[in-house]
This record gives structure tokens, sequence and C-alpha cells, in this order.
């Protein structure tokens, strides 16, 4: 398995690869956080004018009515908290709908399989803002699941699901779904049967299966589904925008918002640099966790 | 990169040059905001092909088009950002020689703050930010912008506000007592605030607010847009648009020719086209919002010459402003407020 790289032809080969991987990645990053230390330009863009305002503002705000207090800028807080919060519920919700999903089709014949994971992937077929707008029609006030509840007698007045957190959920869970059933599919494709049998064999009862089995084994397809629905989910714009119906903000809001009407880019692009900290550093503490022994856990 | 960049705008002008040879202009406008037919007939009359690209806000255009290489002719700002245009040289005079018909312009659009003596640009649609209501829900005056900020019982829960911070911070600062929309007054600023947390827990949504929405029932009333609006109560003749008395926005959306324009006499030919009142009229039948040029009207239906959203109602005028861009310390507070209200 283990091979040594580094042979000069190998560089060579994967030169042009890493070159643009370096630039189109490193370049704009660069620029983002040059940005977010300098001073907020007239109608937009950047002054330069070095200055630490930015990430003093991100933090810290100054009392509109009285400059001299300076107090923590909650609102900043609380809508990073927001996010992380419902990309967290989205991750479960996703790992919850999207194991059994994945097990059905891993179980299939393997003829099959290939027509179940096709199906999975057709919703990529369409733009995201179309699918949201979907999403809308069907729960909105005079919407498809309220109509018909209504016509049903189940309820005397339409419930409210558009504009809630419960809207923006189904609408991210919806969206993110595929990107779990398909790291987890790839993980359960490769596991091996007869040790699920030979678990049985041992008279293990199906929960014990399960999690003493089939977890263990399928963990890295759970732990690639949660990094790949995680990390857009925070960033995630126009779902909570469409769904919510803006009454409070996401990160992506906050960050647009600064770009936009507010004109501050500086503290936009330290908004951005401060998301991008926060994601890989649970990263490499969520991948420290998953790769981690278990006793080592334990203990 | 130097090399890359240099063949790529190499390989663009290449592209460009080949298009020009059948005669092209290329419009940066608002989303779902011209007029196909008026495109047609331009085509129609004077063989050039028309391309139009979109965009949802005066801050994306300006960012695009500072940037350079974007390959657009006409840009659409609104009246804010129009000097910020002009200061930063980034659309050209217009040309008197092609442009010879701006005395059809209305006399109140005639000569204009942002743009004296009509330079730069020309009248595409102008418009005011009110209010929506729902009149089957609530029949009382729809002229008060407390139906907002201190809503009746019968619309709270019903409201949906429009995530624009500039018009909402504005339509508040009046309804405060404020008389200028960028005001510093520490006092009024608080009073602002608190109105707005207060008011929020009644509102339903802070969304664009499809006009199906407010057609449909789904929203009851709220900050919005004239022309909206009255796309919104044909659909539902129960719809009034409300003039807030104590002040409201007035906007114009302006035609400029930029400075980097690859065809800029395609584009000096579109502006003079659409000074003609035929043209105009098309213009405001798509978008139903009044457009500026003196006789369009004549060439609308009936429907459009009397619209209570477009025709402003003698004693409201007055309270229809104006208005320059806030410094960038004012849109900070308001941004702080506004962040304050959406946390």
């Amino acid at each position: 398995m283990r091979r040594r790289g580094g042979t000069l032809w190998n560089w060579l080969l994967s030169a042009p690869a890493l070159l643009v991987l370096v630039l189109a990645a490193s370049g704009p990053l660069v620029i983002v956080l040059v940005y977010s230390f300098l001073s907020p330009g007239n109608m937009g863009g950047v002054a330069w004018e070095p200055s630490t305002d930015a990430w003093f503002r991100l933090f810290f705000k100054r009392d509109i009515f009285d400059p001299e207090v300076v107090t923590w800028n909650e609102a900043h807080l609380v809508v990073f908290w927001r996010s992380v919060s419902l990309s967290l519920q989205t991750t479960a919700i996703c790992a919850i709908l999207g194991f059994p999903t994945a097990w059905f089709i891993a179980t299939r014949a393997p003829h099959r399989r290939a027509l179940w994971l096709f199906l999975i992937t057709i919703p990529f077929w369409t733009n995201l803002l179309v699918r949201t707008f979907a999403i809308q029609e069907l729960i909105r006030n005079t919407g498809t699941i309220n109509s018909l509840l209504l016509r049903l007698g189940v309820i005397g007045e339409p419930i409210q699901m558009m504009y809630t957190d419960f809207a923006v959920l189904v609408g991210m869970a919806y969206v993110f779904l595929p990107l779990m059933v398909l790291p987890l599919y790839a993980a359960m494709d490769k596991l091996d049967m007869r040790l699920v049998e030979a678990g049985y064999d041992l008279y293990g009862g199906r929960l014990q299966v399960l999690r003493h089995v089939i977890f263990p084994l399928v963990k890295p397809g759970f732990v690639a589904g949660s990094i790949l629905v995680f990390i857009p989910a925070i960033g995630a714009y126009v779902t909570p925008r469409v769904l919510g119906g803006g009454r409070t903000m996401m990160l992506g809001n906050l960050i647009e918002l600064q770009f936009g009407q507010g004109r501050n880019w500086p503290l936009g692009s330290a908004m951005a640099m401060l998301l991008l900290i926060v994601v890989v550093a649970a990263l490499v503490l969520y991948l420290r966790w998953a790769n981690a022994e278990p006793e080592q856990r334990n203990g | 990169m130097k090399t890359t960049l240099a063949l790529l705008s190499g390989a663009l002008m290449a592209t460009a040059g080949a298009a020009q040879a059948q005669e092209v202009l290329n419009i940066y406008n608002w989303g779902n905001y011209t007029s196909p037919e008026l495109i047609e007939k331009f085509t129609e009359e004077t063989g050039i092909e028309v391309t139009i690209t979109d965009y949802d806000s005066n801050d994306t255009a300006l960012a695009r088009i500072r940037q350079g290489g974007h390959g657009f002719d006409i840009v659409v700002p609104s009246n804010t950002y129009v000097q910020t245009f002009v200061e930063e040289g980034l659309i050209q005079p217009l040309d008197p020689e092609i442009v010879t018909d701006r005395g059809n312009i209305s006399p109140q659009w005639q000569d204009v703050a942002f743009d004296p003596g009509r330079e730069y640009t020309v009248p595409w649609a102008w418009g005011t930010t009110g209010l929506i209501v729902n009149s089957s829900v609530y029949d009382g005056d729809p002229n008060d912008a407390g139906l907002i900020f201190d809503p009746p019982e019968e619309l709270a829960g019903g409201i949906n506000v429009i995530p624009e911070m500039v018009d909402v911070m504005s339509i508040a600062v009046y309804y405060a007592g404020g008389e200028d929309r960028c005001t510093t007054d520490t006092e009024l600023l608080r009073k602002v605030r608190d109105m707005l947390m207060e008011a929020k827990p009644d509102w339903l949504a802070l969304d664009y607010g499809t006009i199906d929405a407010y057609a449909q029932g789904d929203l009851e009333a709220g900050i919005y847009w004239n022309g909206a609006t009255m796309r919104a109560r044909l659909e539902n003749p129960d719809l009034v648009y409300g003039y807030p008395r104590t002040g409201y926005p007035v906007w114009m959306d302006n035609v400029a020719v930029l400075s980097d324009a690859q065809n800029p006499e395609n584009a000096m030919q579109f502006v003079n086209f659409i000074l003609q009142p035929e043209n105009a009229a098309l213009i405001s039948e798509f978008a139903r919002y009044a457009n500026g040029v003196e006789g369009s009207a004549e060439f609308m239906d009936e429907e459009m010459r009397n619209a209570p959203e477009i025709v402003v109602p003698e004693d409201l005028v007055s309270a229809g402003r104006f208005s320059e861009p806030c410094s960038q310390d004012v849109t900070d507070i308001h941004t702080q407020i506004w962040t304050e209200l959406l946390q």
C-alpha cells in the first residue's frame, strides 16, 4: 500500500494540477486576508490604508450612542452560532436519513445498485435555486401540503412552515442528503457481509451487530459524509434566504451584507477568514477524533 | 500570470472583434427589467444585436464594472450611484451628435442633482418604495409607515419587509421624525433601533416577497416597490399601495454608457432610442414603473396611465425624498442596527 512518492517524474506529472490548486486556492485567500487588514473604500471596495478595525469590529462593537463603551459584538456571535448549530442539525438529519438509504442501496443486487445511485444524483441536474423554490411551493401557506391537509380536514388553518427554522432544515437536509448518501454507500459497498453474518453467528443481536460491526466499518463513510455536508451547510446562502424568510441571518447572509449594502469589504473579509479558521479547526479536531483508536477515546 | 492574462484578454478581444462585424450591444441591467419588445424593436430598426446581462444590486454592478474586462456597453445605476460612476470615470459623457433628444426628458427630470444637465445619463425608470397592504385584511389608511413599525392587530404576523437595509432604514428614520435619512442624531437613531426591535416580532419575514405571495394572501402587508405592487394588484385587486406620509424614498434608475464600452456608438444610439416616447412606454409597460420621458404616457394602456401606484397623490408628493448615499460612518451604524435586528 505505502509507496514512496517524490520521484521527479511523479512531481512533473502532478505539477500542473498542483499549480492550479495552489494558485486557485491560495491566491484568493491571500487577497481576502489582505483586504481584512485594510479600510473600507468609498462605495464598496477597499482603500489601501492598513487598519485592524475590521477585526476589532468582528468581535467588539462600540456603542452607537456612546462610542466610549465597547462591548462584545453579540450579534455577530449569535449569527455565527446559529449557522454552526443549524449546520450540525443538518448533518445529523442527513446522517439519520442517509444511513438506511445507503444501506438499502448497498444491499440490492449489484446490477440494481447503479440505478438507485443514479436516482440519488437526479436532484443535481436541477439548479439549487429552482429546487429551493420547489420546496417553497410545497410548504407555503397556500402550498401543496397545506391545501391538501386543509381539504382532507386534518387541519383547520394552514400550518406556518415557510419562514421558520424548520423550513431551513428541510431545505438544507434535502439539498445535502446525497452528499451523505454517496460516501456512506461507498463505505458499505466494501463492507464484507460475512462479518455481519459472523456477528449473528456469535449471538449478537441486531443492535449489537449494528453498533459493534457495521458502524465501525462504515465510519470512514460517515466521516467523509459529515464533512461534505457540514462545510457547505455552514456557508449556505440561498436556502436560508429563500426558505428562512430572512428574519434571522446566517453567516453567509451576514458576510454578503458587508460586501453589499453595508459596503464594508474589510469586515466581510475578516468574517470570511474567521469562518475559514473555524471550519479548518473543527475539521482538524473532528478528523483527529475520528481517526483515534477506540481505546484512546474511551481512556 | 501576466502572459496568461494577456493571452486570455487577447482571445476575448478576438471574439469581440469578430462579433463587432455584425453590430452588437451589450446591456448590463437589473434582472427582469428590460422589455423584450423594446429590444426587438431596437434590433429591427438598427440591425444591432443586443445581449442582456442581469444584476441584482447596484453594489454588484459597481464592483463588476470597477474590475474592468466586463465587455458591457451600457449600465443602469440608481440615482445614488450615478455620481460614483462619474467620479471614478466609469461612464462617459453622452455624445450630443447621436443623443439628440435629451429634450424629451420630462422637465422634473431634466436637471437632476446627481447628473446636472443630464450630461451622462438619461432616465430608464423611476419609482417609489412604499407600503403594500391587503385591504381585505386591513382597510384603514395605507399611507402610514406605522402599519409596519407599530402594526395594527389585523396585520401583525403577516408583514413582510424587503431586506433592503437602505430603504427600510430610510422609511424608519423618516417615521421616527428624521428629516435626513443619513442623520447622525444619536437620540433619533436609538429611537429607530428600539422601534425596529419592537416591531420585528410582528414581522413574518424579511424577504423579497414574491408578487405571488402577496397576491395569494401568504403575506398581508409590507414594505414594497410601487411597480411590484402594481403587478401584484393586477393579480389581486384587494392589494393597495401606500405612500408613507412621514416620508418615503424616491429613486430613479438611469441609463449610462460605460467608458470602456466596446460599442460606444451603438450604445449612444440605444440611449437616444429610449428617449422616444413610444419606446420609453415599452419600458414602463413591461416593468410597471414610470419612465421620465415626456409624452410616453400616450403610448401606454389606460391601466398604466391611471395606476394609483404610478401617479402619486397630490398631497403625498412632497413626502417623497430623493436621497444621496450616506457616509461610511453612517452606513456602519445602519449596518450595526440592521445586524442587531436580524441576529
